[in-house]
């Protein structure tokens, strides 16, 4: 407890601003306390309406394939442990280390993404579209959301991968690729929830 | 637990905390592997869940384990990887709050609309 006293305050005198912490980290918590009420909004409309259907519509039961979800999200969930490396391997200078820890996490990113997409497709094709019923559109409304910030948390990562490239991104700035970091982990904690919620509870 | 210095690549079993460049205390990358394996395994026990064979034990003690499941994952993820464990308390509290918020104002359109 001490030594994390000590490294808070030596954190804290790092940053001349009136709170003592980074304004940029501040923001990005901030932020993220504010996407709890967006993904808290779809989750429980989601919730609300997935057994408004008729008897003959299609279902969460007719379309879920649980086995190939249960790997995306296994992939999604190890993209965080490399995204901790990433932030490790910057904190203490390892720059090229960095770089592989990030274009690693993107391409974990990438193929959840891309697992949405073949999943999407699929079940498009077996009858479920936006339009079709309310479950339809509470899930496509709920994962489709949850996958643009997957897709714009890679956007963000290969940014920081061509600054890195390009030598802009030193041991200095470490807190941008943590605070890239807290986005990328939040788009995980998302996915726990919507997991266990969406797929996993009994329809 | 802690200790301030610095970790080397090749070292990253002994400590669980080092100190980075900005003096800020981060848990070594074996922290975080032990905290992967213990998400892991708590994924592979929700999906073990939703095969037929545990559904005999009812749909409420189902979405209990899995409710608790979550909670976990949830908690290890922010704890550890997202450094709240660590960090300075006031982003525990910003992220706490907006957490609530959510949780409390959807619980009240839910029972509002006659959800439960």
């Amino acid at each position: 407890m001490a030594a994390e006293a000590t490294t808070h305050s030596a954190h804290a005198e790092e940053h001349h601003t009136s709170t003592g912490l980074s304004n940029e980290k501040l923001a990005m918590w901030v932020f993220l306390g504010s996407e709890c009420l967006l993904f808290g909004g779809l989750i429980s409309t989601y919730m609300f309406n997935k057994g408004r259907i008729g008897p003959n519509d299609i279902g969460p039961n007719d379309v879920f394939d649980i086995p190939f979800t249960s790997v995306s999200s296994f992939v999604l969930l190890m993209s965080s442990l490399t995204m901790v490396f990433a932030v490790s391997a910057i904190a203490r200078g390892d720059l090229r280390g960095n770089r592989i820890w990030l274009a690693t996490t993107a391409a974990l990113g990438a193929t959840f993404v891309a697992g949405q997409v073949y999943e999407f497709t699929a079940f498009y094709s077996e009858g479920l579209g936006f339009t079709t019923n309310l479950f339809g559109s509470a899930f496509y409304a709920l994962t489709g959301f949850h996958g643009a910030h997957v897709t714009l948390g890679i956007v963000m990562l290969m940014s920081l991968f061509v600054m890195s490239m390009r030598g802009n991104l030193t041991q200095e700035r470490a807190e941008t690729v943590e605070i890239i970091g807290l986005y990328w982990h939040f788009v995980d904690i998302v996915w726990i929830v919507i997991f266990t919620i969406v797929y996993l509870f009994p329809q | 637990m802690a200790t301030v210095t610095p970790e080397s690549p090749d070292t990253a079993h002994a400590p669980e905390e080092h100190a980075s460049g900005d003096g800020h205390a981060h848990p070594s990358n074996w922290l975080y592997v032990k905290v992967a394996i213990y998400l892991a395994l708590l994924t592979a026990f929700e999906v073990f869940t939703y095969f037929e064979t545990v559904h005999g034990w009812g749909d409420t003690a189902i979405i209990i384990m899995l409710v608790i499941m979550m909670l976990l994952k949830f908690f290890l993820v922010v704890a550890f990887f997202m450094h709240l464990k660590f960090d300075a308390p006031i982003f525990w509290r910003l992220f706490v709050f907006g957490l609530i918020l959510a949780m409390a104002v959807y619980m009240v359109m839910l029972t509002a609309f006659r959800f439960w």
